[in-house]
């Protein structure tokens, strides 16, 4: 008998344990490892455009252009093809990361700018050393005014990892995808991804807030 | 002596020199400093002398180049010719068979340590509290003991009048207590030169008293050099044995606070004086 109704409960039920696995397992995994080695290695491009001799940092500067101006998809495909030897999952880990680590870079060079010339000026009336005037003047300053700009990548990050199924790598959305596939029923999964999204989103951005908070002084 | 430039040979008449004794060794020396911002000069071929122990303020109309004495001394910038000694040591150049030649970050920055400096806008570091900023400096430049550093951070504070803010973050504190702040992190680096940049400029009326209570207390049981520059000419009076009148980057007249004060010589000076009043 041919199910035609637009809305079947018994397709959202069925399909929602392999997507809470893959949700976790890839979603979420992608996400958090991505972020942070956005986060540090955002971080660590932004000090050496900064500090480094013109020649270093002018390398950087064009590497870090060239991430930021070719599409993610077409990273985690060259990634996927070019280093078949990486699982699908490190290569999205990896292209997820050094690709917001381009556009973090930018968020924390904003965020050293914003710290007034004075502090800069108090660390050298102290004799700070420059690694110490870094660690702890500048960074903890730059940092705390770039988590509301940092939060909304990690929550970009997090709504672009369906693009894992360009590379074979089942994520929520891909799991939903395969079991519409298999019993012709799109919209119930689909749906539910969407929700999936939202109700994870908003805590995310809730957190955020609440770091924000913290970090205010 | 008169020259083309100065036909009168009026300028250079104010060096800036005193008498030194025998072997004495100034804490400061300027040596025909320049300081040039692009085409603009605001030092031309500066000479004065500081003795230990001494205060010196150094007045003047707004451009003249009081603060960009106090920025050098502390190496936030580099003089563009000339030389500076602190303690007889050069601070940033030295010469050598006739060439200006720049010394090493590493000297610089022990040099630098001997100095300390109080900003206008205080500069306390808003992600540290008040202990930690006034630790901050003893701990990781000097290597003292956290337990010595938090130690002698408490007694400042009480020199300055904020026993209880030890915990508070500089945010939660009035410009006035701020400032007392600054104050005692500087302090907590034992300076043999303090240097005061219009501390009082950025703090409400009623506050300034409070703290420059504090820096009179200061001067008056320590021997630290002071290079003070305000516009509060009462301070400078009650604090200062020396007053440096500066226009154009020239000192103009210098004396002692009841010369400069009650009896200047100079035009200049006593328009400045009759405006600021």
């Amino acid at each position: 008998m041919i199910d035609d109704s637009l809305w079947n409960w018994k397709h959202v039920w069925a399909a929602l344990p392999d997507m809470l696995v893959a949700f976790v397992k890839v979603t979420l995994l992608v996400t958090f490892a991505g972020s942070l080695i956005a986060a540090v290695l955002g971080l660590v491009i932004a000090l050496i455009r900064r500090s480094s001799p013109k020649p270093i940092s002018a390398i950087v500067t064009f590497v870090m252009n060239f991430v930021r101006m070719t599409p993610l998809v077409v990273q985690l495909l060259f990634v996927y093809y070019a280093v078949p030897s990486l699982p699908g999952l490190a290569v999205g880990i990896i292209v997820f990361g050094v690709h917001y680590a381009t556009f973090m870079a930018e968020v924390y060079r904003a965020g050293i700018e914003s710290v007034p010339k004075g502090q800069w000026e108090a660390t050298t009336a102290l004799s700070m050393s420059p690694a110490r005037t870094w660690i702890a003047v500048i960074i903890p300053q730059a940092v705390r005014a770039t988590v509301p700009a940092l939060g909304n990548y990690v929550i970009s990050m997090f709504k672009e990892t369906p693009f894992l199924v360009t590379i074979a790598v089942i994520d929520m959305v891909g799991a939903a995808q395969k079991y519409g596939g298999v019993h012709f029923r799109f919209t119930e999964v689909f749906v539910s991804a969407g929700i999936l999204f939202l109700i994870a989103s908003y805590p995310t951005s809730v957190l955020i807030g609440r770091l924000e908070k913290r970090l205010a002084y | 002596m008169p020259t083309e430039s100065d036909p009168l040979g009026e300028l250079g008449l104010h060096t800036g020199a005193v008498e030194l004794a025998d072997g004495e060794i100034p804490a400061i020396r300027f040596e025909n400093v320049v300081k040039q911002y692009g085409s603009n000069t605001v030092l031309d071929g500066l000479n004065f002398t500081v003795r230990k122990g001494d205060r010196v303020t150094l007045i003047g109309p707004s451009g003249s180049g009081k603060t960009t004495i106090l920025r050098l001394v502390m190496t936030l910038e580099d003089s563009t010719d000339g030389y500076i000694f602190i303690d007889g040591q050069p601070l940033t150049h030295i010469e050598k068979d006739g060439r200006r030649i720049v010394l090493k970050d590493k000297y610089r920055f022990e040099m630098r340590k001997r100095i300390g400096m109080v900003f206008q806008q205080f500069n306390l570091f808003p992600n540290m509290t008040v202990l930690e900023n006034i630790i901050e400096a003893p701990v990781h430049v000097l290597g003292h003991s956290k337990a010595d550093a938090i130690t002698r951070a408490h007694e400042l504070l009480e020199q300055v009048g904020l026993p209880d803010k030890a915990k508070a973050h500089p945010t939660s504190l009035s410009g006035g207590q701020q400032q007392r702040v600054a104050i005692a992190r500087c302090l907590a680096m034992d300076p043999e030169i303090m240097l005061l940049d219009e501390v009082t400029s950025a703090l409400d009326p009623e506050v300034v008293g409070e703290v420059l209570g504090i820096l009179r207390n200061i001067a008056a049981t320590t021997d630290v050099t002071m290079l003070i520059v305000t516009h509060e000419m009462q301070f400078a009076r009650d604090v200062s044995n020396r007053v440096l009148m500066f226009d154009a980057g020239r000192i103009v007249e210098e004396g002692s606070p009841a010369e400069i004060f009650d009896n200047p010589q100079e035009e200049r000076t006593q328009a400045f004086l009759s405006a600021v009043s």
